[in-house]
């Protein structure tokens, strides 16, 4: 919010703030003869204009974006317990490490002997993840957690089809995140969905019933996302394995058990991590985060080449080389190493951390959810309550709609008490769900503080419901017209628009 | 170490109000088996000015103070100061996907702003906003090709890059897709009518090309988008997005689809990553269009805001029939683009890019001066060029340049510049940078077998 004037004033477009020849940059001098492009650049196509980019002042610049940057939440700003997103600190150190000039000028394409500290961390990293996920080998290339989940699956397409026997399905549990039955689609397989049971762990007996020998695998979220660690993940893994199935972990959830369960000994062939989200790269308003895959030894030689490698018979110490030589690869998914600078920022986290201060992280995630939860649940039931919960819980609102307040309403009224509300609607079992994951870096005042807001919030909900339905009123601007947003379709500023 | 900030005191109460004694406690429902033994095999927790100098011994092993001449797609341009400055103001930095848009007004409207950029580069109307890289971007297109036409072969140019090719056949192999090469003629242009014979040649969705492509030579966009709509094709264009200071914007030439990498767009190096992918399209392929996308509509007041919009597409709420699986895109890199873009503005633009012209022009000139040494193609290019040199081994010539302080490459692994030594020349060459390399390599050449 501004200090000075109407805290609701809206920012104008860059594009109108622009005024013809104004300019913030600055050209070094030309040192070469200048050269007309038409007369060395004949029969090409040059352009009339160049293109309509904003014209200001570095200082007009400066204030667009800081204006900007006032009206938009983020962990630094207050608590942020979007389940499922991990929204933890981000650590200052990560920043000024994937800052050093020797990680931030290296060119991708340059010498390996020039990139030895890079693929140094990069192995090194390798080894922290496979120790903390029970796996053997590992890719940097995915970009993000779904781009894991492509990778993950196409290294199962390529095993099943190298064993002669190219299968058709992926079963996803009904609980899952819709990135993956995206990604199954996108490898080209069909998706089958098993139900969970009655206490909001997959229905084992259901799923015996829908494994054959057209199952590829099976991806599952563990502990899920309605939060419960899959108590009968052994007798899962068994069940997908003997008819030559393939288990996918999806580490949205790792913080939960990071140091303390290993998807490896669980029976998992494939992980993903989110290093944004368990190892606390800043999630930048969406991105970039980091989708590294792990794989067990069986997996190894389908993963995305290169693959960083370690020599130590050299003179000199180790050498580290990238592996280009992979017949059996699936491929790139990349068009550099993925998100190295995203990569650099968790290894900081990991060596700060330790094995030790890994396992108190996850201990105190789970702490801090179930404390929130012993707090609320009460007057917003769990979905599932038969078992605790681990680093998130969700909870429905469905108790509210006599009152003709729907959990976005709810939502909407935590915003103006002073709190980003939790992810909604999500998972799609739960009615009106509620899905709180505060993470372990937030303390008691701030746990007690947003349990008294609930708490409130659902009050009011009985007591004057008006509120909840007209909340936001406190941000810049209220509820927005999201149906008109999609009929109108304004996708890009223009100047007639204003 | 850790940042959770429990005291003693704190844990203790916690704990009695989840009725349990210990932080393990929690965990003791899990089947023992899987539960293992103490702490993980690794290192204990260090300090923050430990880990930082455990991280700069890395670093450091890094060699990043060769002249950087390389490109292959990364180029070393100048980041102005004030995008770092303003990407990691915290309120951006550590926000997520504006799921709730009454307090992600900031980063809705920058991404708003961003698209706006994108389709003014591009040429095209409709960005997203943003995918992983330029190689998942080209990627991406692909499919959107593909739903378009109901057709799944792809003719790819032989100077679409290297990495983005192979990028292409991973994403098209389990869908079936057939993928084929175009070779390049002897300028290092892609042929614009080729050999249609192919078993693919009547169910080709979408045929690509790189502008400048691999080799740094300018294509005839016109003519490609003309040939592909003759066969009832889309033209896909990955474009370097600063050639669009001196050339026409490929959409304007006819491409359907246009896509990129941001890295030249303020980026910086770090390795190739994070960087993002840019991907714009005509107005009928909107509701195809991978990943989010930012509209602009208006509150209960009546007041203009912006959203996430189209989002019946999207993994969340289409699942196995959405148009792609992205979620985490490359948000703050497309916003570091748009301060970048902003600080150039159009004038900016036009001089960075024929700067980067004037710069190329005079070091081709200047290296071919060396005996033995040409181009490795004649087709015109503007800020990279592929090199042909009189040694055995180029590899071993790039290697020796680095040694001496020069970074060039990557080497050219196939077509008619094979064993040609990709030099890039940016806005931040200095013509006593141009002649050291100069000089630097025709000592190399004359020691070389």
């Amino acid at each position: 919010m501004p200090v000075m004037g109407d805290p609701t004033a809206t920012e104008p477009t860059i594009f109108e703030r622009s005024r013809p020849g104004r300019r913030a940059s600055s050209m070094p001098t030309l040192d070469v003869p200048p050269v007309d492009p038409a007369a060395v650049l004949p029969g090409v196509e040059l352009a009339d204009d160049a293109p309509a980019l904003p014209e200001l002042g570095e200082l007009d610049l400066v204030r667009h974006f800081t204006r900007l940057s006032h009206r938009n939440h983020g962990i630094d700003v207050g608590f942020y317990p979007l389940g499922s997103c991990s929204m933890k600190y981000n650590p200052r150190v990560a920043e000024t490490a994937a800052a050093l000039p020797g990680f931030r000028n290296l060119h991708p394409w340059a010498p390996e002997d020039a990139a030895q500290g890079t693929l140094a961390l990069l192995y090194d990293l390798q080894r922290w993840l496979a120790e903390l996920t029970g796996m053997s080998a590992a890719t940097f290339q995915p970009a993000a957690g779904a781009h894991g989940e492509l990778t993950g699956l196409m290294l199962f397409r390529a095993y099943h089809e190298d064993r002669g026997d190219p299968r058709r399905t992926i079963i996803i549990p009904d609980s899952a995140h819709g990135t993956n039955p995206a990604s199954a689609a996108m490898c080209g397989y069909d998706v089958v969905t098993v139900p969970s049971g009655p206490d909001g762990l997959v229905d084992v007996e259901a799923l015996e019933d829908l494994v054959d020998e057209q199952t590829a695998g099976l991806m599952l979220t563990n502990p899920n996302t309605v939060g419960l660690f899959e108590l009968d993940i052994e007798r899962i893994a068994t069940v997908m394995h003997k008819v030559g199935a393939l288990l996918y972990y999806d580490g949205a959830n790792f913080n939960a058990i990071c140091g303390r369960v290993r998807p490896g000994d669980m029976g998992f062939d494939v992980v993903h991590l989110n290093v944004h989200k368990t190892f606390a790269t800043p999630h930048g308003g969406g991105g970039p985060g980091a989708g590294p895959v792990l794989v067990s030894e069986r997996l190894a030689p389908y993963l995305p080449a290169p693959v960083v490698t370690r020599q130590d018979n050299g003179p000199g110490g180790p050498r580290y080389t990238w592996d280009t030589d992979r017949p059996k690869s699936i491929g790139r998914l990349h068009g550099f190493h993925g998100n190295v600078g995203i990569l650099v920022r968790a290894y900081a986290f990991l060596l700060f951390h330790g094995g030790d201060g890994l396992q108190r992280m996850s201990g105190k995630a789970v702490l801090n959810a179930n404390y929130v939860a012993a707090q609320v649940t009460d007057v917003l039931p769990l979905g599932y309550a038969q078992h605790q919960a681990m680093h998130e819980f969700v909870s429905t609102g469905k108790g509210l709609k006599p009152h003709g307040v729907r959990v976005t309403d709810l939502c909407k009224r935590l915003i103006d008490l002073g709190f980003h509300p939790p992810t909604n609607y999500f998972p799609l079992i739960v009615e009106e769900a509620l899905m709180v994951e505060p993470t372990e870096t937030e303390s008691r005042e701030t746990l007690d503080a947003f349990a008294g807001a609930l708490r409130r919030a659902v009050q009011e909900a009985v007591d004057t419901p008006d509120v909840l339905r007209q909340a936001p009123t406190t941000t810049p601007v209220g509820r927005l017209d999201e149906g008109k947003a999609g009929r109108e379709l304004i996708v890009r500023w223009r100047p007639e628009e204003g | 170490m850790e940042y959770a900030p429990h005291t003693d005191e704190d844990l203790q109460a916690m704990l009695a109000v989840v009725g349990r004694s210990s932080l393990d406690e929690l965990f003791e429902h899990i089947p023992a088996g899987l539960r293992p033994r103490g702490e993980p095999n690794l290192e204990r927790g260090r300090s923050e000015d430990e880990t930082l100098r455990e991280l700069s011994r890395y670093a450091d092993a890094n060699r990043t103070d060769a002249v950087c001449f390389a490109g292959g797609g990364a180029y070393d341009h100048y980041v102005p100061a004030v995008v770092g400055a303003l990407v990691s103001r915290g309120e951006l930095l550590t926000s997520y996907t504006p799921y709730q848009p009454e307090v992600s007004q900031g980063m809705l409207q920058a991404l708003f702003e961003y698209q706006t950029v994108i389709s003014e580069l591009t040429g095209l109307p409709v960005s997203n906003a943003s995918l992983y890289d330029g190689g998942s971007a080209v990627a991406e297109a692909v499919s959107m090709a593909c739903a378009a036409t109901r057709r799944n072969g792809v003719l790819v140019s032989a100077a679409l890059d290297e990495p983005s090719r192979r990028v292409v056949r991973t994403y098209g192999h389990p869908l079936g897709r057939r993928v084929e090469e175009l070779g390049l003629d002897e300028h290092g242009t892609t042929p614009v009518h080729p050999d249609r014979g192919s078993p693919a040649g009547d169910e080709v969705a979408a045929v690509i090309v790189q502008q400048p492509n691999a080799l740094g030579v300018v294509e005839d966009v016109r003519a490609h988008a003309d040939a592909a709509h003759a066969a009832g094709a889309q033209l896909i264009v990955k474009l370097e997005a600063t050639s669009v200071g001196l050339l026409a914007t490929p959409g304007s030439q006819g491409a359907d689809l246009v896509v990129g990498e941001g890295q030249p767009l303020g980026q910086g190096l770090a390795y190739g990553g994070p960087t993002f992918g840019f991907l714009a399209c005509r107005d009928d392929q909107v509701r195809r269009i991978p990943g989010r996308i930012v509209g602009r509509t208006v509150d209960n007041h009546g007041r203009p805001g912006y959203v996430m919009t189209l989002r019946a597409r999207e993994q969340d709420i289409r699942r196995e029939r959405a148009t792609s699986n992205i979620c985490t895109n490359q948000t703050l890199n497309a916003v570091a683009a748009l301060i970048h873009l902003s600080w150039l503005g159009p004038q900016g633009l036009r001089e960075l890019a024929a700067q980067c012209l004037s710069r190329a022009q005079h070091a081709a000139q200047r290296l071919t001066e060396i005996d033995g040494v040409e181009l490795a193609v004649d087709g015109p290019f503007i800020k990279e060029f592929a090199l042909r040199l009189p040694v055995a081994d180029p590899h071993a010539a790039v290697s020796a340049l680095h040694d001496a302080g020069y970074l060039v490459g990557p080497v050219v692994t196939e077509g008619p510049a094979a064993g040609a030594v990709l030099v890039a020349v940016t806005e931040r060459r200095t013509a006593a940078e141009l002649e050291g390399l100069a000089d630097t390599l025709a000592r190399i050449i004359k020691e070389q077998p």
